[in-house]
């Protein structure tokens, strides 16, 4: 016989305001298999828990329902209280009379109403539940990171120095991403290499960090504690343990014309290079598709050169299976192609470039040894136009704000300003976006100290004369005039944009993107850097653009997320999972077809002589989310959700509707 | 032989009447008649609907019921202006039932069933690809120089216009069909002036010099259209142009039809370029 108690909240106006919680409760206590009805002014707190707690004791309750708020709000704060009083939590359950009734609804009878029905079906859910266990599944203590860009390093780091071992991934030759390509960083100027290489040097020696760089994620299996992932280790040709690094082929390869990737294709490479001087590791990979000996045979300079016989024309991508238990991605962005905008030259002029390459222009270690040298013709630009949102913030290209450029053009105005101090530094601007610690000051002084010039407003057009000057077209909204300026270089500050291969390694991993490809975070103010899927964190611009330090800052929070799962040796799950019921399963794998996390597969049920007697579905309690898809699917009902079975799901239905 | 229903529009039987005579023989000889849509009217071009914006719907929705009534499923406006009021909305109705309604009510006639609207450069590639007209383009203009010129009604309008706003190419494959060139130049989408020929001439002095310049300064020997304001402010306009001290200009003005009519061996006289204020006629086939 069950003995279910009631409890409505007031919380405080909020639900007592439109419901009369004392007739609610008087009507529960008139409700079949009901015990004990009360209200309360504030049921979450520690009276109110006191309450429950004493209640299920004195009346010995078999159930309890909590009127009052969403239970995303409650429902672990009031589990914990019933099982502190020795209840099953999952006993407890609670109707929302907040969200879905008072706060949505004026009239005071009909919300009253409407709240009673909502404890009813409550009451008669709470009836047919049964107790259930928390699943414990085990943790490898090891974490794969994907993506070895400053939020990768800086993940893998405190990951590493907390003890547990890490595994880094990166898909490129080198450690160190798109940091690595920048001069210097916003706001202190303070110089990208020499703040970021340290790391990558420390990354890559500490001794619980396995680097894997050329290396690629092939496939994830597995649930949160328990990933398998392959890996795919890309033909290097080059055998990095016999390798020095001395340099021998990079000098002597005869080809020599590659545009440099590394450099925004502003210089050039050889097919064996080293993507930069202070590459990690900082030894060479063959480049198979312009190398003269892989496409066409012959030459093999690399080789013959080679004081340590490590090149290995012969290498093969190689397969590998880490066991991790958890994932933090980090894959970073890419700025967006702007050629599409044809009104801006479309792609075809030398002299209107991107961000990127402006930053190797301006680097020390870039193509032009850290002149400011305009693309077509190697001259100096003596007037250089900057024009922001580029595809962002427009809503022919991408609705988004890039979030990065408005900090990062007036860096780039003011290091040009540094280098050429007779030049002219325009700024476009639809509206300038510094919201961080020291950032307006940093525009303000690009204005203010280092006289870039700054026009509120957007450019029409850009077209080469033929003189060779670019004309840039556009408005001054604050004069309210048409303006013409005469620029001999044009910067165009791209959107930031998710990786190519984004969406295909999300798939990969399971976990969910947004309609432009960032991935999706579980809660975009409280778990901002989980995503759906258990055991898989994120880090960095995948998840959306963003700068250096709030990068740095979300990849140390997915490693203490990391670090929190590690901290046990078995993991505790929601018991809301789907389960068969292996007597009517006729085995027609529908909800193995139908479930989203691959959780479900066959089970062979076997004699003791080993004789199959027959196959059934079986769900991994590990990879199950309780999503009920395969509870839709089942032709024989053999599936249901623990806490959410058809017999209290229908009851609830019939609770409402018989009455 | 199969029909296009026709609207010449205004300007066909006045300014731009070089465009009428050039469309229509370029059809004859192509083989695909050409009928005049009957009682149709003012297609409201630049004037309506910066006056009141139901009236410049009812306008071409008037012509295109007409049209849907005496049973074409495409009409030809070769007039870029009145392309774009004709097709932009036959666009709307087509995505707006509720307006369909409305204009039913206000214009007393029904739009019994959607009419495509084709501009100039889509009537010539379609008497490329489904006529015979490059069969008969027997007196290519080998390796004459144009500057291809769309402006605004001719490369813009989502919906209208399928070609990329910023750098539109449609004209490219007529000017190869003719045997002609066309020149890399930056001011393809550029302004003419479009109605300020008259209310503002000081503007269309400016705007027409720079494309003018333009086009020369990137080695054309003649600029290529499709809209009659266009040709008008470039081509009547260009002596005001010369007398303002701006230029001097001595640059032909096409039509991309008679382009297409004179590499088709019809004479100059036919398709009107004897007409032009700023001499046409040194453009002809196998100069070269």
């Amino acid at each position: 016989m069950a003995r279910v108690g009631v409890f409505i909240c007031h919380c405080g106006e909020n639900i007592a305001r439109t419901v009369d919680c004392e007739a609610v409760a008087a009507a529960a206590a008139g409700m079949a298999g009901v015990a004990h009805a009360v209200d309360y002014k504030y049921m979450c707190s520690d009276p109110g828990q006191g309450l429950i707690r004493s209640a299920i004791e004195t009346h010995r309750l078999s159930g309890v329902v909590v009127a009052a708020c969403s239970p995303r709000m409650h429902e672990t704060t009031f589990r914990r209280a019933a099982a502190a009083a020795g209840l099953n939590p999952y006993l407890l359950e609670m109707a929302n009379i907040r969200e879905h009734c008072s706060w949505v609804h004026e009239d005071r009878t009909a919300a009253t109403a409407k709240a009673i029905d909502l404890v009813r079906m409550m009451v008669e859910k709470v009836r047919r539940n049964t107790p259930l266990q928390p699943i414990e599944v085990p943790v490898e203590p090891t974490a794969l990171v994907v993506g070895g860009g400053i939020a990768g390093i800086q993940a893998a780091l405190d990951i590493a120095n907390a003890g547990k071992k890490v595994i880094l991934v990166e898909k490129s030759p080198s450690l160190g991403g798109h940091m690595a390509r920048l001069s210097e960083t916003f706001p202190t100027l303070d110089c990208s290499q020499c703040i970021l290489t340290p790391r990558m040097v420390e990354a890559a020696n500490h001794p619980n960090i396995a680097l894997k760089t050329y290396t690629e994620v092939e496939s994830v299996d597995g649930f949160v504690g328990n990933f398998s992932v392959t890996l795919r280790a890309k033909a290097r040709y080059v055998d990095l343990d016999a390798c020095t690094g001395c340099g021998a082929c990079t000098q002597k390869c005869p080809s020599r014309k590659i545009p440099n990737e590394f450099d925004a294709n502003l210089g050039t490479r050889t097919a064996i290079y080293t993507p930069f001087p202070q590459a990690v590791p900082n030894k060479p990979v063959i480049d198979a598709e312009h190398c003269t000996r892989l496409t066409r045979g012959g030459c093999g300079v690399c080789q013959k050169v080679c004081p340590r016989d490590a090149i290995r024309f012969d290498d093969q991508d190689r397969l590998e299976t880490v066991s991790v238990g958890a994932i933090v991605v980090a894959t970073g962005y890419k700025l967006w192609d702007h050629s599409a905008l044809g009104e801006y030259g479309g792609g075809r002029l030398a002299d209107v470039i991107d961000g990127f390459a402006f930053e190797r222009l301006a680097s020390a270690s870039g193509p032009t040894g850290g002149r400011i040298l305009r693309p077509s013709d190697g001259a100096e630009p003596k007037t250089v136009a900057f024009i922001q949102c580029c595809g962002s913030r427009d809503e022919r290209h991408l609705s988004y704000c890039s979030k990065i450029c408005c900090m990062y053009t007036a860096k780039h105005a003011m290091l040009y300003r540094h280098k050429v101090h007779d030049g002219r530094a325009v700024v476009f601007y639809m509206d300038v976006r510094a919201g961080g610690k020291g950032y307006d000051e940093f525009v303000r002084r690009a204005i203010e100290a280092d006289g870039a010039e700054y026009v509120r407003g957007r450019v029409s057009r850009v077209y080469r004369r033929g003189d060779g000057k670019l004309v840039v077209r556009g408005a001054d909204t604050l004069a309210g005039t048409p303006l013409t300026i005469e620029a001999d270089m044009v910067v165009l500050a791209d959107a930031v944009t998710p990786q190519a291969d984004a969406t295909d390694l999300a798939q990969r991993l399971g976990i969910g993107y947004d309609e432009h490809g960032f991935y999706s975070e579980a809660h975009p103010k409280l778990r901002p850097v989980e995503t759906a899927t258990a055991g898989v964190l994120l880090a960095g611009a995948c998840q959306g653009p963003k700068d250096i330090p709030e990068t740095v800052a979300q990849a140390s929070a997915a490693a203490a997320k990391v670090l929190g799962l590690f901290a046990h040796p078995q993991l505790q799950r929601e018991p809301t999972v789907a389960r068969v019921n292996e007597a009517t399963c006729v085995h027609c794998r529908a909800c193995i077809a139908a479930c989203p996390y691959r959780a479900i597969d066959d089970r062979e049920i076997r004699t003791r002589a080993g004789e199959l007697l027959r196959t059934v579905s079986a769900v991994n309690e590990g990879l199950c989310q309780g999503c009920g898809t395969c509870v839709a699917v089942c032709r024989s009902n053999s599936l249901d959700i623990a806490g959410f079975t058809d017999e209290q799901v229908m009851a609830q239905i019939k609770a409402i509707c018989d009455f | 032989m199969s029909e296009l229903g026709y609207y010449p529009g205004c300007s066909l039987s006045g300014g731009g009447i070089e465009l009428d005579l050039s469309v229509r023989a370029l059809a004859e000889r192509a083989g695909l008649g050409l009928r005049e849509i009957e009682d149709w009217n003012c297609c409201g071009a630049s004037v309506a609907h910066a006056v009141n914006h139901e009236l410049a719907v009812a306008l071409p929705y008037r012509t295109l019921a007409l049209a849907a009534g005496q049973g074409f499923d495409e009409v030809l406006a070769p007039c870029a202006a009145c392309f774009s009021r004709l097709k932009g909305t036959a666009v709307r109705l087509g995505r707006d039932p509720a307006l369909v309604a409305r204009m039913a009510d206000v214009t007393g006639r029904q739009y019994s069933r959607p009419v495509r609207v084709l501009n100039v450069i889509e009537f010539v590639d379609r008497l490329l690809s489904n006529y015979d007209l490059a069969a008969k383009l027997g007196h290519p203009l080998a390796g004459l120089k144009v500057a291809p010129y769309y402006g605004c009604l001719l490369s813009r309008g989502e919906g209208i216009v399928a070609d990329d706003p910023e750098q539109p190419s449609a004209m490219v494959r007529a000017i190869h069909a003719a045997g002609a060139e066309p020149v890399e130049w930056n001011f393809a989408t550029e302004c003419c002036g479009a109605g300020f020929s008259l209310s503002k001439t000081e503007a269309v002095i400016g705007l027409g010099d720079a494309i003018l310049s333009a086009a020369a300064e990137a080695g054309a020997e003649a600029i290529l259209t499709g809209c009659p304001m266009c040709h008008s402010n470039l081509d009547m306009r260009q002596q005001t142009i010369n007398a303002a001290g701006r230029g001097p200009h001595r640059m032909p003005v096409l039509y991309l039809t008679e382009l297409l009519g004179l590499a088709a061996g019809l004479a100059p006289e036919t398709l009107g370029l004897n007409r032009h204020f700023t001499d046409a006629t040194g453009i002809r086939a196998g100069r070269s």
